[in-house]
């Protein structure tokens, strides 16, 4: 609590936090100017800030990293993931928020279980498994089990979502005679589509931050995504810390795009997934 | 039940059907095959592959690298939650009084939250680097080797998670405080409670539940966490970061017993689980549970 001169100049206090949160994001922000500073001024501090700005570091990983083939493969991985998660996940979260299914209270148990599950644990079966079908290094590997992981949760905020839709509007729908899928589709999914955009967007962030089976089942750029190529980003002599930095900005621009430009959905999506409402 | 209504089973069965059968084929599958593998010895590039009971079991007993990352994965969670809870309840305070700009305050505070994993490694690694690394810098020149040095990488590791998870922690407060009606602080005022009052006798207490949650939700990620100590630290120096997970996966991918090391996961997930049921209850008693 800020008091005195602030508290009669509130902008002023406004500003201080903003000024202090900067702050807290000055990890990040190093790492950007580290991306744009001259390779001789790496090792040197001070200065803090480049003499010069520099592309060098992002022309070295656009064009002689595999960077850009994981970006890809990413975006790929990540999309389709969230695809396929939100499609399975709306079908189950309609059907337990809207129709009488057996052992509903079992399966809702077992569903919030499932979002607590730690990877480690099923990452050596998913791994032979993965091996029998033949799909190490395959992106089908990494969005079969993404969506896996990442079902439960969306299961959970969907059917939340669903069941704060007044059920009057179907029921309308249904007296006019349309089927049960004419209604989910052209009455309540348009109603359902800000909760599903909060959902997606959880999904695409997790896929794209995922890490430890991208690790496990991939094994050459065919499928790497961008986590696994940052962490065996290769030096020849010495840590190429510019081009580290480089690489690290542009994997974390999906994440920073969302926090930046569709943060109401994100937060949405986040409280409703801690609380379980 | 008429046929009505069982026609309607029917067709919820059918809309839970694809979910439950992915979850079924690559998460309930999988979580009893690793009880299965855990009583195995298995060791592919040998063609090892034995049924051994609770052999793994009994040797973690007696294993002192097992008992040391289990003591660093609950250190861990316990300073870096503790740490979160401290500072993001801070955080939401401040952001509560926010009147204009914030949700450019909420962008810059969910930065930290929204990259991988992996990047925050990137980032602190560099922070900590000995010689160019501004956290040595901003301590006045320092030449502090964080990652390097057994007393210093643990509390280096907390820091970086702290940092990347600590927003989450924030925003869950802030949004409670948000939900408090303006009318409770204006009667505060009128029955004469200052601000330290009023934060100790009405806005923590009010926060208490949300806390909770946020306890819980946290403990049971920090217990699982991967990620950032695999590539920041790669378990080290000398152990002093290698946490359940991380020894897990490297007796798993790295020295490939397959038997042993899902014995470790399998230790994991049952305290994750444990962390779990303790958080579905508080959630029931909460009444935040439908």
């Amino acid at each position: 609590m800020i008091r005195g001169r602030a508290a009669r100049r509130p902008w002023l206090r406004d500003l201080a936090v903003l000024v202090l949160l900067a702050g807290y994001a000055i990890p990040y922000f190093w790492q950007v100017v580290t991306s744009v500073k001259p390779e001789a001024e790496l090792l040197v501090l001070p200065p803090l800030l480049p003499t010069r700005l520099t592309g060098e570091h992002y022309r070295v990983v656009l064009d002689e990293s595999l960077v850009p083939r994981a970006l890809w493969n990413s975006l790929g991985v990540s999309g389709l993931t969230t695809v396929l998660a939100l499609a399975l996940g709306l079908l189950a979260a309609y059907a337990l928020a809207r129709l009488p299914v057996p052992a509903k209270g079992l399966i809702l148990l077992g569903i919030v279980a499932g979002s607590a599950f730690p990877q480690i644990a099923t990452v050596s079966p998913l791994y032979l498994l993965m091996r029998a079908l033949g799909l190490r290094d395959t992106w089908t590997a990494l969005v079969l089990a993404n969506t896996s992981f990442a079902l439960p949760l969306i299961i959970w905020l969907l059917a939340g979502f669903i069941r704060e839709i007044p059920e009057e509007l179907e029921q309308a729908a249904a007296l006019d005679g349309a089927g049960r899928l004419q209604i989910f589709r052209h009455v309540l999914l348009p109603l359902v589509a800000p909760g599903a955009a909060s959902a997606a967007l959880l999904t695409f962030l997790f896929s794209w931050n995922e890490f430890l089976f991208a690790y496990t089942f991939t094994a050459t750029e065919a499928s790497r995504t961008v986590p696994v190529a940052l962490a065996l980003f290769p030096g020849v002599f010495e840590v190429p810390w510019g081009d580290i930095a480089a690489a690290s900005i542009l994997a974390s621009l999906p994440p920073i795009l969302l926090v930046v430009a569709l943060q109401p959905y994100l937060v949405r999506g986040l409280l409703a997934g801690a609380l379980r409402e | 039940m008429t046929a009505r209504q069982r026609a309607a089973r029917r067709e919820g069965l059918a809309y839970l059907a694809p979910a439950l059968l992915a979850l079924g084929a690559l998460t309930v599958y999988p979580a009893l095959w690793v009880l299965w593998l855990s009583l195995q010895q298995r060791v592919p590039i040998f063609g090892i592959e034995r049924f051994e009971g609770l052999t793994n079991y009994l040797f973690l007993a007696v294993d002192a690298r097992f008992w040391n990352a289990a003591r660093v994965t609950l250190g861990f969670a316990a300073a870096s939650v503790a740490l979160e809870v401290v500072l993001g309840v801070g955080v939401a305070l401040l952001l509560q009084g926010q009147r204009r700009g914030r949700r450019l305050a909420l962008s810059l505070l969910l930065l930290a939250w929204a990259l991988p994993a992996v990047v925050t490694a990137k980032v602190f690694e560099w922070l900590y680097h000995p010689a160019a690394g501004l956290v040595n810098y901003l301590l006045g020149g320092a030449s502090l080797n964080w990652l390097g040095d057994p007393g210093l990488a643990l509390p280096g590791l907390i820091l970086a998670d702290v940092w990347r998870t600590m927003p989450f922690v924030a925003l869950l407060c802030y949004a409670r405080l948000l939900s408090i009606p303006a009318d409770v602080y204006e009667a505060a005022q009128v029955d004469g409670a200052g601000r330290v009052a009023t934060l100790w006798l009405i806005t923590l207490p009010l926060l208490r539940r949300i806390l909770l949650i946020a306890v819980l939700f946290r403990t049971l990620d920090a217990l699982r966490a991967f990620d950032l100590m695999f590539v920041l630290t790669r378990g080290g120096p000398a152990g002093t970061t290698e946490t359940l997970t991380v020894y897990a996966y490297r007796s798993l991918f790295q020295t490939l017993q397959l038997g042993f090391g899902s014995a470790v996961s399998v230790v994991v997930f049952a305290l994750v689980m444990l962390v779990a049921w303790a958080y579905l209850r508080a959630l029931r008693r909460e009444g935040m549970l439908a």
